[in-house]
């Protein structure tokens, strides 16, 4: 295809954190650049371009994706959560609550992501053991924390939900 | 109570558990325009012919930027290195050849970046390829050049001299001789990659909301680069994704980014650094191989001196180079008390990705290379590692090294106490033993190491003599408003380690209110912001430098309260007295109930000053304070001077196995105690220990940027480069003491860096797994496929001898 010809937009309807979107978008378009330019959603964050660091981890119909690595076409008719959509009536995740509680966070850049992959994990398993926790964010690298204090976020947030069920 | 101390939960959090930080990607706008750059495919090849023609009639480009645009609106940026460094000609685009693969070549701007990007495999180049250099003892050679104007590629020598080292090793019991020993090229890669937005302004001035972690450093740079006044740069700051001192030198990329919005009208170019773009291009640490190593023992194993010849390699711009060549010598007998000390030390350009600061910069290099000395000569004296340590530490404070630095205080016997109960160290030398016994190969290794924080910039002047830098600053500004707030500004810029929350701690302790009252602003902004050209966040200094000017602007503003509260309570200075009342934060008269709260001190002088007589004139409410350590200028010609102000110290004990079938290292047990005095927010303290510790954990086994012969980086993606993951991580047993400094009004040390203490933990573990497999451990990278070498080829013959 040459590259001088005009791309055909695609139209894409999505629902994200409740709220429904149409939008025209070339077929190209990734899902990560679809939810920060298209949406203005920009708490999801971009970090390389090998599905390595989930940065940009979403939840898509409930599951946990590299919205790096789907395209905003994939996306269309889906339900989608981001960090933005985290918060209920003001008030903030029990997730939200342990990350900052348990100093979870450092430069804030990984954040997002690491709370849409525990947010999945807790969702599928109330009582993650330490090693369920470490597998569920493995692919959501941060540089500040060493990983340490999310550890603990995680397991305080799973304890505040078990205790809310 | 007292606020400094406790671990108050971060202010920044609020908005960043919301993704509602900003940062530099996140500015969005329309009619913006995004750069692509097309870097070198090559370390070294001459550009023969660029045709854009195609790229250019491409609809949605606005522009397209070569060698010729940046000739004509662009003047090298200054490097801060003597002759021959001012002869290398440091562009934001390669001119007639690239030097290293990934230097940006050519540059695009288009109405989206998937267009840019299109529009860049339109761009013909004709490269004629050169021989490249990768190592730095080959480019000292001078076969390959890759500055012709400068003539070789040696950018720096200088010899290090203390003491009476020939008279040390006429009289030593033993000399241990370590010919070549090698610390590897990594960086701490923040997950954020560099980004800005840039406005080349209908006023002819340039715009940038960035992530640049050095902003007055930058500014002074970028002005006369872009030809323009310092002040017709205008540099915010808002939210950064980690730094770890990666992001001191993307003005060069920011200047791109001006230049594509002049060419394009002024409209605003964005430009958001792709991931391999930044393993390529955005600075990686400094490599450093040392060489012809001699150490002088006495019979107890006490090291009394060290001669040996260090290369480092800078990549293929000196640009903040060749400081590491001084930096290092902070630290320059790491924790031990040796006095007779002769390092030769030599900086070379290779044909690779420039270095950067990174997180312990120069200085861990040295502290590892002093840990594998001592590491060293105890398997060859059969001393015990703890032992070697005890013999040789440093115990009396303050301490002045042999190069006049003042070492502040601590106590690394107590820490290696605090560490081996942490690790549960006697229960790890039973298993050893029993591991031995089994054949299997387990390894106990100590690093203690120095985190040197607060810079006298007249180091620089070691360096390069006729550079006009020296001593070190930070500003704060404060402003009582209206509703009686305290609002603060700080020069620091940071990215992560929550100074918004510590400066909030230490003035709620100054005031005696909460830390709520506060309000600390986020980012930086060189049109508004007061600053110096010291100010930053870099070389763990925030805890000493940022601290001091807040409790300083503290000061000034009390002493300002205090005299317009007399003046309107009609009661002596001497009787006012701070505190909180049923309406907040207030003045009042001690033993009275006459008080005014902050808020009606505000408005009195900024709404209703009628009543004030002559005597306030001088009371504004507005305070700015700058502290300055106290430094004298180094004595350059000895190399003599005190080159920081503290040193916190790590130490870690790292228990490892090693696995016979896949020689993977595997940490088993470890342990980190810190030392960076007064700790003002323990939780933030031991939050930067955890993340330091991280990043030397997965330097030491996973992080290396591996280059072919040819110049080519192997590891230019993060699949390659396996950055470590929470699958990686050890659990770490965190403990902590505090020497308080002297030297700090809080007796606080800056810290974060971490002085890279793992790298020489680890480092001593794979030497104890592997000794008696006849292996000297003598890099720092032990990657499976590094020990499975070791392994393969057991170097003890020739890696060590002992006289």
């Amino acid at each position: 295809m040459s590259t001088t010809e005009p791309i055909a937009l695609v139209p894409v309807e999505v629902t994200v954190n409740g709220q429904w979107y149409r939008r025209e978008v070339e077929p190209r378009l990734l899902l990560v650049q679809f939810l920060r330019e298209e949406l203005r959603l920009t708490g999801t964050h971009i970090g390389c371009d090998t599905t390595y660091c989930g940065a940009c981890t979403v939840l898509l119909n409930g599951a946990p994706v590299k919205s790096c690595t789907v395209l905003a076409v994939q996306a269309d008719g889906s339900e989608i959560l981001t960090v933005e959509g985290l918060e209920q009536d003001g008030k903030l995740h029990p997730l939200q609550t342990a990350f900052s509680e348990h100093h979870g966070l450092q430069c804030g850049y990984c954040t997002p992501g690491m709370l849409m992959s525990a947010h999945a994990l807790l969702a599928a398993n109330p009582e993650p053991s330490s090693k369920d926790i470490r597998k569920a964010i493995q692919g959501n690298l941060c540089r500040c924390t060493g990983y340490q204090n999310i550890f603990k976020a995680i397991e305080a947030a799973a304890t505040e939900l078990r205790g809310k069920g | 109570m007292s606020w400094v101390g406790s671990s108050l939960r971060r202010k920044e959090d609020d908005r960043l558990v919301r993704g509602q930080g900003l940062f530099a990607d996140d500015e969005l706008g329309a009619g913006m325009l995004h750069l692509y750059i097309l870097r070198s495919p090559y370390a070294h090849a001459r550009i023969l012919n660029i045709d854009t023609t195609a790229a250019e009639a491409l609809p949605g480009v606005a522009c397209v930027l070569t060698g010729k645009d940046i000739l004509a609106h662009c003047d090298p940026f200054m490097q801060l290195g003597p002759s021959p460094c001012d002869k290398i000609r440091d562009l934001p685009l390669a001119i007639d050849k690239a030097i290293f693969q990934g230097e940006p070549v050519a540059a695009i701007a288009a109405t989206s970046p998937a267009l840019a990007m299109d529009a860049g495999q339109l761009i013909e180049i004709d490269y004629e390829m050169l021989d490249a250099v990768v190592d730095a003892g080959e480019a000292l050679a001078d076969k390959v050049i890759l500055h012709e104007a400068a003539g070789t590629n040696r950018t720096w020598h200088g010899v290090y001299e203390y003491g009476d080292v020939e008279q040390a090793f006429r009289d030593a019991a033993h000399v241990v001789r370590i010919p070549r020993l090698h610390f590897h090229r990594y960086a701490s890669t923040p997950v954020e990659g560099n980004a800005c937005v840039a406005e080349w302004t209908r006023q002819g001035t340039v715009d940038f909301l960035c992530n640049n972690s050095f902003p007055g450093f930058a500014q002074q740079l970028l002005a006369p680069g872009l030809r323009l006044k310092v002040d017709q740069v205008r540099i915010r700051t808002h939210d950064i994704g980690g730094s770890f001192g990666n992001k001191i030198w993307n003005y060069v990329y920011m200047a791109l980014a001006a230049l594509a919005s002049k060419k394009a009208g002024g409209r605003r170019v964005k430009w958001a650094e792709l991931r391999t773009e930044h393993l390529l291009g955005s600075g990686h640490g400094n490599e450093r191989t040392f060489l012809d190593t001699e150490v002088a023992l006495d019979s107890k194993g006490v090291i009394t001196a060290v001669r040996s010849r260090h290369i480092d390699d800078c990549g293929a711009y000196t640009r903040y180079e060749p400081l590491g060549c001084v930096i290092w010598s902070q630290v320059l007998p790491a924790t031990y008390k040796l006095r007779n000390i002769r390092i030769d030390f030599t900086q070379a350009v290779t044909n690779k990705c420039p270095v950067v600061p990174n997180r312990g910069y120069s200085r861990m290099q040295q502290l590892w290379f002093m840990e594998r000395v001592v590491d060293i000569c105890a398997h060859e004296l059969r001393i015990p590692a703890d032992e070697m340590r005890l013999r040789n530490y440093i115990t009396e404070f303050p301490y002045e090294t042999p190069n006049g630095c003042v070492y502040d205080s601590g106590n690394y016997p107590a820490m290696l106490a605090k560490a081996k109960q942490l690790v549960d160290w006697d229960k790890w030398q039973k298993l050893q033993a029993a591991a031995r016994a089994e054949g299997r190969l387990l390894g106990i290794g100590i690093g203690t190491t120095l985190d040197s924080g607060t810079n006298n910039f007249g180091q620089a002047q070691i360096m390069n003599p006729h550079l006009p830098f020296s001593g070190n600053a930070e500003v704060c500004t404060m402003r009582l408003d209206f509703d009686g707030a305290l609002v603060i500004c700080l020069g620091t810029g940071p990215s992560g380690q929550g100074h918004e929350t510590a400066t909030s701690q230490v003035v709620a302790d100054e005031f005696g209110i909460d830390p709520s009252a506060v309000q600390v602003r986020s980012g930086f902004d060189t049109a508004w912001n007061t600053f110096v050209g010291h100010s930053g966040t870099y070389a763990s200094q925030f805890a000493v430098t940022g601290l001091s000017a807040v409790y300083g602007a503290c000061q000034k503003m009390k002493a300002e309260m205090r005299k317009l509260a007399a003046f309107l309570l009609k009661a002596p200075e001497d009787q006012i007295e701070f505190g909180s009342g049923a309406q907040g934060p207030e003045v009042r008269v001690r033993g009275t109930d006459k008080a005014m709260g902050y808020w009606q001190l505000s408005n009195v002088i900024n709404n209703n000053n009628a009543m004030l007589d002559a005597s306030l004139a001088d009371v504004t409410l507005n305070i700015r304070h700058v502290y300055r350590p106290p430094f004298s200028v180094p004595d350059t010609k000895r190399k003599f001077g005190n080159l920081t102000l503290t040193y916190a110290a790590q130490l870690h004990i790292a228990v490892v196995e090693i696995s016979r079938e896949t020689s993977r290292a595997q940490i088993l047990a470890y342990a980190a105690v810190d030392d960076c005095g007064t700790v003002i927010n323990p939780k933030i303290v031991a939050g930067q220990v955890h993340g330091a510790t991280s990043h030397g954990i997965g330097a030491a086994l996973m992080e290396s940027f591996n280059y072919d012969e040819s110049g080519n980086l192997l590891t230019s993606t993060f699949s390659d480069y396996c950055p470590i993951t929470s699958l990686n991580i050890p659990d770490i047993a965190y403990g902590s003491i505090q020497t308080p400094s002297p030297f700090s009004y809080n007796g606080a040390k800056g810290m974060g860096e971490g002085g890279g203490a793992p790298l020489h933990a680890i480092s001593a573990a794979v030497q104890d797994a592997l000794y008696e497999s006849g292996v000297i451990v003598t890099g720092s990278h032990h990657s499976p496929p590094a020990i499975f070498a070791a392994l393969q080829e057991p170097n003890r013959a020739h890696a060590v001898s002992v006289k």
